[in-house]
């Protein structure tokens, strides 16, 4: 036994192999892909950047219930509530710290009107930390440019939740 | 008539315009070979590797250079300045100087010398004092200890390099590059003397600091060895210094036992092919031969470089040493008989 390792280790047999096997995956295609140019799938249920969606009349959906800041385990978001002139109540500030967040995705869960969702992007990324401190106009900017994807991924899940 | 200062200017002119002929080349084998480098190492792991920076990822280290240089040159508080900053200039220039012997065809080298073998063995073996000297005037322990190892193991491996340049020269009779490329006429070193290929490029590899025996880098113990306080230029002069080490171990490679820039058969098509385009090739498999090492073996631990270095290496060549002797000599085999 002590003969055969030696003439293993002598022969280099176990680097030729390792050789061998190196070469074979050399070929093999890529694991990875060519990021910036192309981009993996992505799950419906994707917790990317937050948004804060409408109905289609353009009326917001957020009713300032505050189960979103109850229940972010971070507690990323501040809000303050006001009645409105017509008697509903709706929020005066809708503040996320995106950079406290921790895409748990709870309040997307919590919310009762599917108001504060988490879309599909994560490029997000910026230049200062401030521009990371979002406001409830950013977040219903960020719903109107995505509604579309959202709604598509909140149907595509619904049968799930 | 032309003056004595016109005579000079002349010469010296043309030794710079040799230094340029070799150096150019020399820095762009160097962007090619890290960027190969680095694409190697990729596909083996089935990742892309660089492709963004220009076609291919190509200006990718380029752009790295200019990133480098662009940065603060920043020179620790504790360290002796000079030295520190010396040292990658020592590592640069001997790693180029030796170049300056290699013939990459017939009769196109810099200087022709009759010992050229033992010049380049002289350079290289003076290569540790650049990294000794960064691990001394860093005063750290980091770069510190990667010095000495770095030290210790391109000692021990010098010697047993020694002993397969020593079975080569056997064989041709000569220290001159040229004729050692040129006693390869009728058969390559690397078939005869096979296990001196092996030895020698295992050798090469623990000589230039590549994985598996990169010990004095090794990230996960010493952080980067004794290149931890460098950034910027200093940095850049270091890994150029490697790299143009590591291409000159390949060229070295080639010359003793792959018949440098002999075609593989004496045959027309083959042997119109300019010279250096078989050098270039042969080159550039050699360091194939490289990158996929470091892309598949894992690091050695120092005991074992040293066991590898000391009781197995040295021993094998010092009997091959004996024994191509013995049969040059008995057989009437040697050259100059």
């Amino acid at each position: 036994m002590k003969i055969i390792n030696f003439l293993k280790s002598f022969l280099l047999i176990d680097f030729l192999k390792a050789f061998y096997l190196a070469q074979k995956y050399f070929f093999r295609k890529k694991a990875t892909i060519n990021y910036p140019f192309e981009k993996g799938k992505l799950s419906p249920r994707f917790r990317g950047e937050h948004a804060l969606r409408r109905y289609p009349s353009g009326e917001e959906r957020c009713i300032g219930c505050k189960l979103c800041e109850a229940v972010c385990p971070a507690q990323a978001i501040t809000i303050e509530t006001q009645p409105r002139d017509d008697g509903t109540r709706r929020t005066l500030r809708y503040d996320i710290d995106m950079v406290k967040c921790i895409y748990c995705g709870l309040c997307e869960e919590s919310c009762p009107v599917d108001a504060i969702v988490q879309g599909p992007n994560f490029e997000f990324t910026t230049e200062t930390r401030k521009e990371l401190y979002y406001t409830k106009e950013k977040l219903l900017e960020n719903g109107d440019r995505w509604e579309t994807v959202i709604a598509e991924n909140l149907e595509a899940d619904a049968k799930y939740r | 008539m032309i003056s004595l200062a016109q005579t000079y200017f002349i010469e010296v002119m043309t030794i710079i315009l040799y230094c340029l002929l070799i150096f150019v080349p020399l820095l762009l084998g160097v962007v090619m070979a890290l960027y190969a480098d680095r694409k190697i190492w990729a596909a083996v792991q089935k990742r892309r590797g660089p492709n963004v920076v220009g076609p291919y990822g190509l200006f990718q280290v380029p752009a790295d250079g200019l990133k480098f240089i662009f940065k603060e040159i920043i020179l620790p508080d504790g360290s002796d300045k000079t030295v520190f900053l010396i040292a990658p200039i020592i590592t640069l220039a001997l790693s180029i100087t030796a170049w300056a012997v290699v013939p990459v065809q017939a009769g196109v080298v810099l200087a022709n010398i009759n010992v050229g073998i033992l010049y380049i063995f002289a350079i290289s073996s003076l290569g540790v004092y650049g990294i000794l000297m960064a691990g001394w005037s860093s005063n750290s322990k980091y770069p510190f200890f990667g010095a000495l190892r770095s030290a210790a193991q391109m000692v021990s491996y010098e010697v047993s390099i020694g002993f397969v340049i020593i079975t080569v020269l056997l064989c041709v009779g000569s220290l001159n590059l040229t004729e050692i490329v040129m006693a390869q006429k009728t058969m390559w070193f690397f078939i005869p003397l096979f296990p001196m290929f092996i030895v020698f490029f295992i050798s090469a590899l623990a000589e230039t600091n590549r994985p598996p025996f990169d010990l004095p880098e090794a990230e996960s113990e010493l952080v980067a060895g004794y290149q931890t306080e460098y950034s910027g230029m200093p940095f850049v002069l270091f890994m150029f210094g490697e790299y143009i080490n590591i291409l000159l171990m390949c060229a070295m490679t080639t010359i003793l036992f792959l018949g440098g820039w002999l075609p593989p058969i004496d045959i027309y098509p083959l042997n119109a092919v300019p010279g250096f385009v078989w050098f270039l090739l042969k080159v550039t498999f050699v360091f194939y031969l490289f990158a996929m090492v470091k892309a598949f073996v894992p690091r050695y631990r120092y005991d074992q470089l040293m066991r590898l270095g000391w009781k197995v290496f040295l021993p094998l060549s010092l009997f091959a040493v004996v024994a191509t002797s013995s049969i040059l000599f008995f057989f009437n085999l040697a050259p100059g008989m």
